[in-house]
């Protein structure tokens, strides 16, 4: 029970300190709200993405298989939802900067690896909502959701560390760290790239 | 040094196919033609808004945006040269009007203008440089602040007439 709570309570803190921390960057004050949200939806995004291995990984104390996975999936919509969120800030903050990141030819290195993880993520989503429809051997269906969410981990946490000025540098670390360990637990434990037939 | 390879007669030889070409501009010096134009930076020209005013200082100031304007070929310094400036600063976005200005090269071909601090934008401190006069060809520059609690930043413009 109390190991329980604690698991609990480390969750809380590892997502919750980020969001505190980047909203007490002095930063803020020359932002607009647009381009304020942006960031904020940002940093959630890397706390939706520690959730998403965990609950996959049924590792969260107290909530069932079923309860685990319905998790998953509304976390899974919160991120798609945050992303464009974060995007669309971006774009009402300075349009050409977008449009040169989803072009692939912005100044800044991170901004390909956020259109990456963004574009990975959307068919990565899209596997996840239409599981049930998608006539494929649950094991492939799980290698190409799992494969694509981690292009898309991959991505997010390489955009988030060489980005200056929106989140703080000891706690974006801390999580991105953790959102690493998480996911490749999680990949390995299920051993996703096996996809033989169970026998 | 009994066995150098300079002897008199090449020395008189080449001394000879100097003087003969010195007059013909088949010898350039070597400073002349290495010195290449700048060309613009990857996102340079966002959020421009062209002919920014010419102004003693951005806003309240605090910071110094300086660099050099030489013509491409020879290296000679461009004075008056109206360069524009701007940034995402502690007083604006940089597609704010306010957050805009221009400035000319002194007779030394340099420039300097106050501005408020910038502060990092799109994930990195930097400004916006342009020259957009017509005389040379255009040129936009991003540069990237080292520390974002740099006081200053520098850009150089090698510009190649138009």
């Amino acid at each position: 029970m109390i190991r329980n709570l604690l698991i609990w309570a480390a969750l809380i803190v590892a997502v919750t300190v980020p969001l505190i921390a980047a909203a007490n960057s002095p930063l803020l004050a020359w932002r607009d709200p647009a381009y304020i949200m942006a960031g904020f939806a940002g940093v959630l995004s890397m706390g939706l993405l520690l959730l998403q291995p965990l609950l996959a990984g049924r590792d969260l104390p107290g909530l069932s298989p079923v309860a685990s996975r319905r998790w998953h999936r509304r976390v899974g919509i919160s991120l798609i939802v945050a992303i464009v969120v974060h995007v669309s800030g971006l774009w009402i903050t300075s349009p050409p900067d977008v449009v040169d990141a989803l072009l692939f030819v912005s100044p800044t290195p991170f901004s390909a690896w956020g259109v990456v993880a963004m574009w990975t993520a959307f068919p990565a989503a899209c596997l996840g909502i239409f599981r049930q429809r998608i006539t494929l051997r649950y094991r492939l269906w799980r290698l190409g959701h799992t494969g694509l969410a981690t292009v898309t981990i991959v991505g997010c946490v390489v955009h988030a560390m060489l980005i200056e000025g929106t989140m703080e540098v000891m706690t974006k670390t801390a999580l991105c760290i953790l959102v690493l360990l998480a996911s490749v637990r999680t990949l390995a434990r299920l051993r996703v790239w096996d996809i033989r037939r169970r026998s | 040094m009994t066995n150098s390879r300079f002897s008199r007669r090449s020395a008189m030889a080449l001394g000879a196919a100097m003087l003969v070409t010195s007059g013909s501009g088949l010898v350039l010096p070597a400073r002349a033609a290495e010195l290449a134009p700048t060309p613009s930076m990857r996102g340079g020209s966002n959020n421009y808004r062209p002919g920014a005013a010419i102004v003693d200082r951005i806003g309240g100031g605090g910071f110094w945006m300086t660099g050099t304007v030489r013509r491409a070929g020879d290296g000679t310094p461009l004075p008056g040269q109206r360069i524009q400036i701007w940034a995402h600063t502690t007083e604006g976005h940089e597609r704010d009007p306010q957050s805009h200005g221009a400035t000319l090269t002194d007779a030394n071909g340099e420039f300097r203008l106050e501005m408020p601090q910038i502060v990092p934008a799109f994930g990195q401190p930097h400004g916006h440089l342009a020259y957009d006069s017509g005389e040379f060809e255009t040129v936009f520059l991003r540069p990237i602040m080292a520390s974002s609690k740099d006081k200053t930043l520098a850009a150089h413009f090698i510009l190649q007439p138009a």
